[in-house]
């Protein structure tokens, strides 16, 4: 199953307004993609945390065999 | 009776470093744990691979676990440090030198500057 690019920039940008997201189709296949996500909400929290909170926007599409998204490469950070 | 979770918690505080990774650390069967399982083999970091292909009770377990939903996952003394795409960013900008010096664990530095200076 694949998803589309913009359901997870949605779906990212639901969870975390102040986001600016930029995603990438690595293979062309709706399954392998990475995402740069840049967030007033990560200020102060390390990348582990951070990365959580997209994981979390995502809704469980990331999860195992039910997953729609096989791979997303994550970058996080907060703004300068 | 042992469950998943036990094994997980055995696994991390008895290893200073532990990858929990799909294969082994000598025949990785995915990208993302073979690049991280290759890191640490060319640091000449000493790690325990936990292939979480060989039992499923640990493959669910490791996620609900750390709460973080994909394979590979590295922990360094018992703490969780991230996944493909943490430890990676976290080789390139030596943050993973200093992890394991602070914890005491050996590795070869000149291997890491060598993995930095081809991906700089």
């Amino acid at each position: 199953m694949a998803i589309e690019a913009h359901t997870i920039e949605a779906l990212i940008q639901e969870a975390l307004p102040s986001a600016k997201v930029v995603i990438d189709d690595l293979a062309g296949d709706g399954n392998h993609y990475a995402a740069t996500v840049i967030a007033d909400e990560f200020k102060g929290l390390n990348r582990v945390k951070q990365h959580q909170m997209v994981y979390a926007a995502l809704k469980g599409k990331m999860d195992g065999a039910n997953g729609e998204l096989h791979a997303l490469a994550l970058t996080t950070k907060a703004p300068e | 009776m042992t469950t998943a979770t036990d094994t997980i918690k055995s696994d991390i505080t008895s290893n200073d470093v532990v990858l929990f990774m799909k294969g082994t650390s000598q025949m990785p069967q995915c990208g993302f744990s073979s690049r991280i399982a290759g890191v640490l083999n060319y640091m000449g970091v000493e790690f325990k691979d936990v292939n979480v292909l060989a039992d499923e009770g640990v493959r669910q377990g490791i996620k609900d676990f750390s709460d973080w939903p994909t394979i590979p996952q590295l922990y360094v003394k018992g703490e969780f440090v991230g996944g493909c795409d943490i430890v990676t960013e976290m080789t390139i900008s030596g943050e993973l030198d200093t992890l394991l010096e602070e914890n005491g664990i050996a590795f070869s530095k000149d291997a890491a500057d060598k993995i930095r200076e081809s991906n700089g």
